[in-house]
């Protein structure tokens, strides 16, 4: 039982991971704008994390580091496909690129740093509870910041009226232009927060999941956050779960290795990518169902010229 | 103030010029970061630009770099060019490789060196699966490629490492995670004594060819190119959208399974974690800088080798970090996408235009404004 | 009406231009509007319209001259802005959200102030007054074309406009439900809204609107009260020209080429039509035109008739007696079908390759069995075409995407007919193409008929379908009416089938014939 509530625990910590970067893709792919340089953003702001907790000794301002250096590099890509029309594919995946390279180059200052000692957090008593205790209330802070968050941005896109500018713009950018909405500097700015996003869950996971850097340590958990934006649907809520949900299998592994269980660890450490395959096929054996609830312009370029 | 203005028609001058363009301009980035770094520019540009083409030795280890490049990146292009978006050829390089391997490792003393020739067709069809099962799954279930053939490169790299790790791993390896060194006859012939570069450049050669043959000169190029550049066009002219979707895969599977085997039954001559090298990401761009035309490929090929080979030699002559590669390289890729926006656009300098009475106008506005507010409420 | 005075003007353009990369779009137009008049700007396809347009609506701005409102000059930078001074434009294509419903839409178009209940309410009022009723609570992809344009429509009246400009306001609408158009429109004149009114349409401008500028190349060929003038009038401003004359000759009825029966299809895309047991016959020699309402299920017969979409009940589509129902696009053009559709650039031709890439889409006799493409034999087909079809381009190499709207599909249809189709089925002939080249490819197509082809055309155009076929139908909400001869229909018949009510005068007709 305490090993099922710490693996409860596990997940929520791992599934924050997910979450926040997942909720920034969605800013930016509701807008119609899909960023596949996520992995490259999160390489990035991990490292300035990282960085930054080193140099200040403060979590709070790596976060706000990390997050600034996802927004950078975000506004680069933001720049080249809003207003040079650059394909949207090709820019992310120059961006992912680029993104492993210069993460990677940066931080070989930082492999052998130690981050000073982890705060615990927990709150007294409520912790104690059996089973869902240490889930709920033995939590970093973030965690509770990442279901804030969720339904902050659910209440935003649905009860508000900027919310429903930015959903006009991500179906139809040139009747949203039309109308005379400024839809490039709009786009450019869900861009940025979603940058902003993967920057927060970049620093989180080399501050507080990992407290380390080391060289490729997102492994693959920003393409993981881009699977996860369609297999919700594109709705906070539905992402939050997910990102819950990938956190368990990938806790999962850990979990079987502890109990000894007699599978090669190669083959538990596939498990999070192979779920997000499996996850993939069956949320898109509905093309009707995605393609009623995609942002209809996501991938195509926008000219207000014409 | 700077203006984009479109082009009535593509410049053919600047679809040339940008990748030299965008090369000028990552050379200056770079040269910027060296003195950042405190090393001298001069050198650092003469270790990756002087020192990878100097000697007949160094022109050959840049075709041991190009090649599987070349090969990759072919079968990229044909992907790009039909919309398909196999980001996961790195993923098929190693399971190409794993599969040579396999072959490889059946040989015995009295084998003869036409194993070759089946250690490499192994490595292709082992490409192939892997880009297949990315193919199947978009065409049953309509699952997006880029992501499936995403995940199965971590898949595959675990896959390796179990293979390394367990079943394969040399048992007089001083348990180190590799497989035995394979026997002299797998081993992929070279083309000349004492240099490193094999028959894999002359097969990259021959494919250069071919493809340019299949895109430009066949039908069932043009078909796949129609695919890609207006899907509407192609479905009224009844190409089918579904074959396009598994040749481009498996083509491009075969190719990055193909370089998969030459790098392990050539340079390498076993099988270890260290196998995939990035070539399957490295590729991307260099399809990209390439135009995604084969001959354009072959030039990018080369450059990015250079890139490679002098980030090697900047570790060791300059303490610069090997990363520095990755760096250069994703750099390109970015300034040739924005340089490539010259190709459809002019950058004009547009005069401020002479504003009307400004008074008059703000008043007018301004009134009509406050009407809207009275009427609004 | 007395000296109309500068202070009187509600708007007024002077001198105004506009140059674009290749081609000056507007030359030192004018034009002036006063309160309450219903001002037509008559213009063939390509003539400056919209550029002037979107000036007025601050889409875009001038690069010389002055625009005026109310007498005082004015810098009109966004659409807000225009907005704010009274002016509102209802566009030719809709700036709609199809997952939003229609009250989402207005108030996405009115600057803030009113929360979504409040603009409902509205809504309904206004639509009341006009007679413009669409439930604000629908989602727009349920609603029909018709209804999406009151939305467009409500959404402007809502902004209490002092000009509203409508852009082709009636391509999408049954005579009838013009007819009703119209009445609005007067209305909001009455009360003192200057109307601008985009249109090609002589009839209805002469009809409707008090004062006409006439825009060819740019440039203003003049300006005149339309209800004075005559079709052949306004003709010859518009184009310098009489509209030109089609030869007939009397139709030589062959064998029945096409035949389709028991057509029905469930639609493919969420936002689609389905077909409902579609029975109609084309015959050598003939023109059958399919006339109705753009999203009646056009597309999707089309798509069903080309091969496009494979889904057709087997038996459903005949060619010659042979079951074609799911043949691809590839089989049926070797059974003699061609089809040309009705976008031109990224489905009848591919924009950024040239004319002779595009040949190949359609045309495969330079490919070799082996598929080797023959490119000179491309380049000579490609040639041959544009000489033959009087296409005006730079060459055989030019891309399609740099040709004019006219010339691409000339060079279009020219490649279908070229290869000696024995059924050629065209979608909206000459959609957005100027009038020289429009006449052009009606008389060839004509000539192909004439030759013992059969001929399918849809049309949104009327005038269109009753010059140039032979026989009718009605297509409306995935049903095809009955055929009948153009020389017995007329447009307030076709008018009603358009709504579906055919079965109304097919029981009229059996009434007289009864008595």
């Amino acid at each position: 039982m305490e090993s099922f509530a710490l693996l409860l625990a596990a997940t929520l910590n791992a599934g924050t991971v997910l979450a926040f970067a997942s909720l920034g893709l969605l800013i930016n792919e509701r807008a119609g704008i899909v960023n596949l340089g996520a992995e490259g953003m999160m390489l990035v702001a991990a490292v300035a994390g990282y960085a930054t907790a080193v140099h200040t000794g403060s979590d709070w301002i790596a976060f706000a580091g990390g997050a600034a250096a996802g927004a950078l590099l975000a506004a680069a890509f933001g720049v080249l496909v809003i207003w040079l029309n650059t394909n949207q594919y090709a820019t992310g995946l120059a961006l992912s690129l680029f993104g492993a390279g210069f993460s990677a180059f940066v931080g070989i200052r930082y492999t052998q740093e130690k981050l000073s000692e982890r705060p615990r957090f927990e709150i007294p008593f409520l912790s104690d509870i059996p089973l869902v205790g240490p889930a709920l209330f033995r939590q970093h802070p973030m965690v509770y910041v990442a279901i804030a968050l969720t339904v902050a941005l659910a209440w935003f896109l649905y009860r508000s009226r900027a919310g429903l500018v930015l959903r006009s713009i991500g179906e139809s950018p040139e009747s949203a232009h039309a109308l005379g909405y400024p839809v490039r500097r709009i786009r450019l700015l869900a861009v940025m927060v979603g940058g902003a996003l993967c920057g927060v869950s970049g620093a989180y996971i080399s501050v507080v999941y990992t407290p380390l850097w080391v060289e490729g340590m997102v492994a693959g958990k920003g393409w993981i956050a881009l699977a996860l934006t369609t297999f919700a649907t594109w709705r906070p809520a539905r992402v939050l779960l997910g990102a819950y949900l990938f956190g368990g299998v990938t806790m999962l592994q850990f979990h079987l290795q502890g109990e000894g269980v007699q599978i090669p660890s190669q083959f538990l450490t596939m498990m999070p990518y192979l779920a997000t395959i499996i996850v993939l096929v069956l949320i898109s054996r509905n093309a009707t169902f995605i393609r009623v609830n995609m942002p209809a312009s996501i991938g195509k370029p926008f000219f207000p010229g014409s | 103030m700077l203006k984009l203005e479109a082009r009535p028609e593509a410049s053919k001058v600047m679809s040339v010029m940008s990748p030299v363009l965008a090369l000028a301009v990552t050379v200056v980035i770079g040269t910027v970061l060296f003195v950042l770094l405190g090393k001298d520019p001069m050198r650092g540009l003469y270790v990756f630009f002087v020192e990878p083409v100097k000697s007949v030795y160094a022109l050959t280890e840049l075709a041991v770099k190009a090649t599987p490049l070349i090969l990759i990146a072919l079968g990229l292009a044909v992907c790009f060019r039909s919309n398909v978006w196999n980001i996961g050829a790195e993923g098929q390089f190693i399971v190409g490789g794993i599969a040579a391997a396999g072959v490889a490792m059946t040989a015995d003393k009295e084998t003869g060196r036409w194993i070759v020739a089946l250690v490499l067709l192994a490595g292709v069809f082992g490409g192939m699966v892997w880009a297949g099962i990315v193919a199947f799954l978009r065409d049953r279930f309509n699952a997006n490629e880029i992501l499936v053939s995403l995940m199965l490169v971590y898949v595959a790299d675990q896959v390796l490492g179990y293979m390394v790790y367990g079943p394969w791993k040399d048992p007089a390896g001083f348990n180190f995670p590799q497989t035995i060194t394979f026997l002299k006859s797998t081993s992929v012939p070279k083309l000349f004594p004492g240099f490193r570069v094999n028959i894999g450049l002359i097969l990259a050669l021959i494919a250069v060819a071919a493809f340019w043959v299949l895109l430009f000169r066949t039908y069932a190029g043009f078909q796949l190119q129609v695919g890609g550049l207006a899907p509407a066009a192609a479905r009224y002219a009844g190409f089918s959208s579904r074959r396009a979707l598994w040749t481009a895969l498996l083509l491009s599977g075969g190719m990055a399974g193909l370089a998969g085997a030459l790098e392990v039954a050539g340079p390498l001559g076993q099988l270890t974690p260290y196998v995939p090298a990035g070539y399957g990401f490295a590729a991307i761009i260099v399809a990209y800088v390439g135009r995604l035309h084969p001959v354009g490929i072959v030039f990018s090929a080369i450059l990015m080798s250079m890139f490679y080979i002098g980030g090697e030699l900047a570790q060791s002559r300059l303490g610069l970090p090997k990363s520095l590669t990755g760096v250069f390289q994703g750099l390109l890729l970015f300034t040739l996408l924005a340089c490539d926006t010259l190709i459809h656009y002019r950058v004009r300098w547009q005069a401020a235009r002479p504003a009307p009475p400004k008074p008059a106008a703000a008043a007018l506005v301004s009134t009509a404004a406050a009407a809207t507010t009275e009427r609004a409420a | 009406m007395g000296s109309i005075t500068q202070d009187s003007l509600r708007l007024e353009l002077v001198n105004i231009s506009k140059q674009y990369p290749a081609v000056k779009a507007n030359d030192s137009v004018n034009l002036r509007v006063e309160p309450g008049e219903i001002h037509a700007v008559l213009g063939e396809n390509g003539a400056g319209k919209s550029t002037m347009m979107k000036m007025i609506y601050g889409a875009v701005r001038p690069d010389e001259g002055e625009i005026r409102w109310n007498g005082q000059a004015v810098n009109i930078r966004n659409p807000q802005e225009a907005r704010a001074l009274g002016i509102s434009m209802v566009f030719q294509h809709f700036s709609l959200f199809d997952t939003l419903t229609a009250a989402e839409n207005v108030w996405l178009g009115l600057d803030k102030s009113l929360t979504l209940a409040e603009v409902a309410q509205r809504m309904t009022k206004v639509e009341q007054e006009y007679g413009l009723e669409v439930d604000p609570q629908r989602p727009v992809h349920t609603l029909s074309v018709g209804e999406r344009q009151r939305v467009e429509i409500v959404r402007a009246l809502m902004t209490k406009p002092k000009c509203l400009i409508l852009d082709e306001p009636t391509s999408v609408l049954t005579p009838q439900a013009v007819d009703k158009l119209f009445v609005v429109l007067r209305k909001l004149a009455s009360e003192g809204t200057s109307i601008l009114y985009i249109s090609h349409k002589l009839d209805e401008i002469r009809a409707l609107c008090h004062n006409c500028t006439v825009l060819r190349g740019g440039k203003v060929t003049g300006t005149v009260d339309p209800r004075l003038e005559t079709n052949a009038g306004l003709s010859r401003l518009m184009i310098g020209a009489e509209p030109p004359q089609l030869q007939h000759i009397q139709a030589r009825l062959g064998d029945v080429v096409l035949a389709v029966r028991g057509l029905t299809l469930p639609k493919e895309d969420h936002f689609g039509m389905n077909l409902s047991d579609i029975r109609f016959e084309v015959r050598a020699g003939e023109i059958l035109g399919i006339a109705g309402v753009s999203g009646n299920g056009q597309q999707e017969l089309m798509a069903a008739l080309s091969g496009e979409d494979t889904r057709a009940p087997a038996s459903s589509i005949h060619l010659f007696g042979k079951d074609i129902s799911n043949h691809s696009p590839r089989r049926r053009r070797k059974e003699g079908l061609h089809f040309v559709p009705e976008e031109r650039l990224g489905r009848g031709a591919v924009p950024t390759l040239s004319l002779a890439a595009n040949t190949l889409l359609t045309r495969t006799e330079a490919v070799a069995s082996s598929g080797w493409v023959r490119t000179k034999d491309v380049t000579t087909l490609a040639q041959e075409l544009i000489r033959r079809f009087n296409v005006k381009t730079g060459g055989p190499d030019a891309a399609a995407k740099s040709l004019s709207g006219g010339n691409l599909q000339k060079f279009i249809v020219g490649r279908e007919i070229h290869a000696d189709p024995k059924l050629l089925i065209v979608s909206q002939p000459t959609w957005g193409v100027d009038v020289g080249a429009a006449a052009q490819i009606r008389g060839e197509l004509l000539g192909l008929r004439d030759k013992g082809c059969a001929l399918l055309i849809v049309s949104e155009e009327l005038d269109e379908l009753f010059e140039i076929c032979d026989r009718l139908v009605v297509i409306a909400q995935g049903k095809v009416s009955p055929s009948v001869a153009t020389s017995q229909a007329t447009i307030e018949m076709i008018g009603e089938w358009m709504s579906g009510l055919w079965n109304k005068t097919v029981a009229k007709e059996t009434d007289h014939a009864e008595a």
